[in-house]
């Protein structure tokens, strides 16, 4: 893994030098309302290495993404709410007043405090996708079978989250905008450009994490998993341990970029589960290249920000691109764009298109059947 | 007689009421390198699945040091030290040689120390050592799917023999090997016997007589008999539901 | 007793919606490893089928067999869904055979598709579009072999295709022209509204039995009847099978697997269509009818399992009354004099949506008895 990395060594560096730069010069640039967009984008790069991560590099394919990321989001927004009602009747959010609630329910309880809150966006998220993933993986539900129950889960967090209006304001979700943080506005100016650093720099940070699990011997563990999880077995390892910190982990990222998303979007509510939402997540990683963390961050900024200028021009045809893109991507590019060129596919392209290709040498052939394989 | 690494009392399967197993009983002394054959469907995989708790017999009790190994999974079973090769090599396609044996050699199995866990300097040698063995140096940084199929076995029979187990069962090791690479792989099993329990399945007659071992004649779910090559040979029995067959064939 | 049997009815109408949907995805699944997430797409075209096909009816001309119309909806939308379901295997989905994983992601690609089109193209240019379809997928086949077999195929071929494009335009400017509310792209939800036998309910012992769920349940039982008996008594039925348990060797005994596969995805998709028709007598029909339905269907396939069809008959039902039992908050009414915290748990969960997580929650405490659902596949072929 390493002398690919090495092997390949310029592009990447290149890539990473862009994207700095673009950060940084990002809040100079950009109007706030683009730095909102950027900021909210980069979010979404969180949950995407989280999908990558267990879809990528362990083969579990998650459908139900959305709720982890809804869950970080619902933490964040809980605190905020609470943090600015004081003002309110009965001192409680306002919302529950439209329902004639006039005792905070218990589980908002805890959110009074800023560090369960901060514990609570990654954690609580991680929790419920340990327990949710041990439940399935223990009893060796695997393949399309995880996909669907994930599926089906979020459907029920979407239900649940949607028909109680007592507990957590149901289908009007929970907004932040004019909530105060640190006696700030948290949708002012100031506000949104530190958000923006934040989250960039939580994207580095998340992206150095993953890149260290899968690195690692632990993450030779996870392709094992991918390529033949019986088999792992009868090594000694026992899969289902793996499977579920792995999810967790995911789980975690998802929340964390749920609560950025959320900050710099100004609002949480139950449309961040709906199914379309969540299978939409998958699409970032498989277009960028699922085993390849980059892709994973580029293939969710890039997706979303062609997806929002293509809204603007003609909102009817995005559905048409969007499916045609999992169509494709699936049936001629499964290695997605960053595995493609990492696999030497532009060379490829050349001597299919006539151009000959430089003869190498042994180790060079060493090389490329390593390539091969990742893809 | 010292107490037997391994024994098998009156184990059955049923799939569906079909007999796979039937009052199967078997035991292994501690280095011995035993083989097992048998015509197909007699159970072979069978019984291995049901050693390494894959499947879980309808009936009977598996002791390995004396404990049960009913209702353990796979990977308990595995670190007690019981390794196994299966039929057709499986090996870690997206890893390299070398990283498919560290997986096999890797002392800490668990999560958490594989996080942040290298390999030890002992580690290192012994898969250097191994991949000695099975000639693969040169493939050490190739990924595992683009190995030929006889490469494949032995990497899958390197990594088994890297776990370091007691107790090493081995299924049909040379399926597909050429008669050079089968002599070798007979070697190496006879090489692993005294410190490792060995047993091996097989089809291929000339590759069991080289192991020089005692034979276990498996049929329809049962032992029919046990001995050495040359005793099975003769044994009727034998010949009537197997070895006659094969001896016309060949 | 009356209370018990209205439960019961309600739960079995329940079921049998979801029964009639899920049983073509089960069917894939279970013969094909297939996971069709455009499936709800797929009972999204039988239910516009039998829009467009009622509409029709309307027509003066049809005047006096307008209750008849379901009739003629029912094998029409098989067909319909059937030949998209074709289209989509030959297109897509035979090149991601054995990678699940990936045909469930590119037939989402296709579901998003077939949404957007029903947003975006006039249902009569649409019914056009598949009569061309059908037309030139069946020309080949109906016509005599002799001409196909000689050096101008390929002429014929393309004639035919002509021909069924031809056909298809005048379908649809016939309809644009005749029938106004049809001729425009609407993303608006359309009602079919079902004849006048169907409206209202028999009563029966004091209770009162709705037409429409009395209808759903009998389709739905012919559709299991007639897939039970197609799979194993028709000559096809036996090479589907066959070549579900050994695929090699069935194409060595020289069975087409290609057909088989396009057969199996074929019937899987055509009751699709007809689950689309008894969708489309419950509600109002939209682009998104079918999501609605596909992940309760996922829930049927889950808890049935794979091995046995009966598998998926019972878990609709199982599925259908505890929705009904939970969803309706009954246990309350069979049993009034409840301590009150387990009260006030019912009645939480005494919404549709909520008795959904209900059931969730209790299919994954099922499956931890029994991961495999209630008919596992068994065999040597299980091994994974």
């Amino acid at each position: 893994m390493l002398q690919a990395f090495q092997q390949h060594r310029w592009p990447l560096v290149i890539v990473w030098v862009l994207i700095i730069a673009a950060i940084v010069a990002a809040p100079a640039v950009l109007p706030v309302f683009g730095l909102k967009l950027l900021g909210r984008f980069l979010s979404l790069s969180i949950v995407a290495l989280g999908i990558d991560l267990i879809w990528g590099f362990t083969g579990l394919l998650s459908l139900g993404q959305g709720i982890f990321f809804a869950l970080g989001g619902y933490a964040v927004a809980m605190y905020l709410q609470l943090n600015s009602s004081s003002e309110q009747p009965n001192g409680i959010p306002e919302f529950f007043s439209l329902y004639g609630v006039d005792q905070l329910p218990g589980f908002w309880q805890p959110f009074y405090s800023p560090w369960f809150t901060l514990i609570a966006i990654w954690l609580i998220p991680a929790l419920l996708a340990a327990l949710l993933g041990n439940l399935v993986f223990r009893n060796r539900i695997k393949g399309v079978y995880f996909s669907i129950l994930t599926q089906a889960a979020l459907l029920v967090f979407f239900n649940f989250f949607n028909g109680q209006q007592k507990l957590i304001n149901g289908t009007n979700g929970l907004k932040t905008g004019v909530t105060k943080l640190f006696g700030e506005e948290v949708g002012s100016d100031l506000m949104q450009r530190g958000f923006f650093w934040l989250t960039a720099l939580i994207v580095i940070l998340a992206w150095l994490a993953v890149r260290w699990v899968v690195r690692g011997r632990f993450g030779e563990v996870l392709i094992a998993i991918r390529d033949d999880e019986p088999r792992l077995r009868f090594a000694g390892y026992n899969p289902t341990l793996f499977k579920t910190i792995v999810f967790a982990m995911a789980g975690g990222l998802a929340g964390i970029g749920g609560a950025l998303y959320t900050v710099q979007s100004g609002i949480v509510s139950p449309q961040y589960m709906t199914v379309p939402y969540s299978i939409d997540m998958v699409i970032w990683v498989a277009v960028g290249g699922r085993g390849t963390l980059i892709g994973a961050i580029l293939g969710a900024l890039v997706i979303n920000l062609v997806k929002f200028q293509f809204q603007s021009l003609w909102p009817e045809g995005w559905l048409f691109v969007l499916g045609g893109l999992f169509i494709l991507v699936v049936t001629v590019l499964p290695e997605g764009v960053i595995g493609w060129l990492q696999a030497g596919g532009p060379r490829n392209l050349l001597t299919r298109l006539g151009v000959p290709r430089r003869i190498g040498t042994y180790p060079r052939l060493e090389i490329d059947g390593k390539e091969e394989a990742k893809s | 007689m010292t107490t037997a690494l391994l024994e098998m009392r009156q184990i059955s399967v049923s799939f569906d009421g079909f007999m796979a197993l039937r009052d199967l009983n078997l035991s292994l002394q501690p280095g011995e390198l035993r083989a097992v054959i048998g015509p197909n469907g007699a159970g072979k995989t069978t019984f291995l699945d049901v050693i390494t708790g894959k499947l879980r017999p309808t009936a009977g009790d598996v002791l390995f040091k004396g404990r049960s190994l009913l209702n353990k999974p796979e990977h308990r079973i595995a670190r007690l030290g019981i390794g196994r090769k299966f039929q057709s090599p499986r090996v870690f396609e997206n890893l390299t040689v070398e990283e498919n044996l560290a997986l096999a050699v890797s002392h800490p199995k668990r999560p958490w120390p594989l996080l942040s866990a290298g390999l030890s300097a002992v580690e290192r040698d012994r898969i250097a050592h191994l991949m000695g063995i099975v000639s693969l140096q040169t493939r050490a940084h190739q990924v595992a799917g683009s190995l030929s199929h006889g490469q494949k076995q032995w990497l899958e029979i390197a990594m088994l023999v890297g776990q370091s187990p007691d107790l090493l069962l081995v299924d049909e090791p040379v399926a597909g090997l050429t008669d050079e690479e089968t002599d070798l792989t007979a070697d190496l099993l006879k090489s692993l016997v005294g410190d490792h329990t060995v047993l091996v399945i097989d089809h291929d007659m000339e590759f069991i007589r080289r192991l020089e071992s005692q034979v276990s004649v498996l049929h329809q779910g049962h032992v029919l008999c046990e001995g050495s090559m040359d005793q099975i040979q003769c044994d009727p029995r034998v010949i009537e539901v197997y070895l006659g067959r094969n001896e016309e064939a060949a | 007793m009356q209370l018990l049997l209205e439960s019961l009815f309600n739960g079995v109408a329940i079921g049998s919606v979801l029964l009639v949907a899920a049983l073509g995805l089960a069917i894939v699944f279970g013969l094909m490893g297939v996971i069709n997430l455009a499936h709800g797409e797929l009972i999204m075209l039988g239910a516009y089928t039998t829009y467009v096909v009622q509409l029709i009816f309307k027509l003066p001309a049809l005047q006096p067999v307008y209750n008849a119309y379901v009739l003629v909806a029912i094998p029409l939308a098989f067909i319909v869904s059937g030949v998209v379901g074709i289209l989509l295997e030959r297109t897509v989905i035979r090149r991601l055979y054995g990678n699940p994983l990936e045909t469930l992601l590119a037939t989402w690609g296709v579901s998003l598709i077939l949404q957007q089109f029903v947003r975006s193209v006039p249902l009569a240019y649409a019914a056009g579009l598949v009569l061309a379809l059908v037309l030139g997928f069946s020309l080949p086949i109906v016509l005599p072999g002799q001409l196909l077999d000689r050096p101008r195929a390929r002429l014929v071929r393309a004639g035919s295709w002509l021909v069924s494009a031809l056909a298809g335009v005048l379908l649809a400017g016939g309809l644009a022209s005749q029938i106004s509310r049809i001729a425009r792209a609407t993303s608006r939800n359309v009602d079919v509204t079902a004849p006048k036998w169907m409206r209202g309910g028999i009563e029966l012992s004091g209770m009162i039995f709705p037409v429409p769920r009395l209808v759903i349940i009998v389709i739905t039982i012919l559709a299991v009847l007639g897939i039970t008996w197609f799979l194993n008594r028709s000559v096809w039925g036996m090479r589907i099978r066959a070549v579900t348990q050994n695929r090699s060797m069935s194409d060595c005994l020289g069975i087409s697997t290609d057909t088989v596969d396009v057969l199996t995805f074929g019937i899987g998709s055509g009751l699709a269509g007809i689950a689309g028709v008894a969708v489309s007598l419950l509600g109002s029909v939209g682009p998104n009818v079918g999501t609605s339905y596909i992940v309760g269907c996922f829930m049927v396939v889950v808890l049935g399992g794979v091995g046995n069809l009966f598998g998926t008959v019972l878990a609709s039902f199982a599925i259908g009354v505890l929705t009904d039992l939970i969803g309706a908050g009954r246990l309350l009414s069979i049993w009034p004099s409840m301590p009150a915290p387990l009260a006030s748990v019912v009645d939480f969960f005494a919404t549709t949506s909520m008795a959904q997580v209900m059931v969730f929650a209790l299919i994954v405490v099922f499956l931890q008895f029994r991961p495999a659902g209630l008919f596992p596949q068994r065999g040597r072929m299980v091994e994974a």
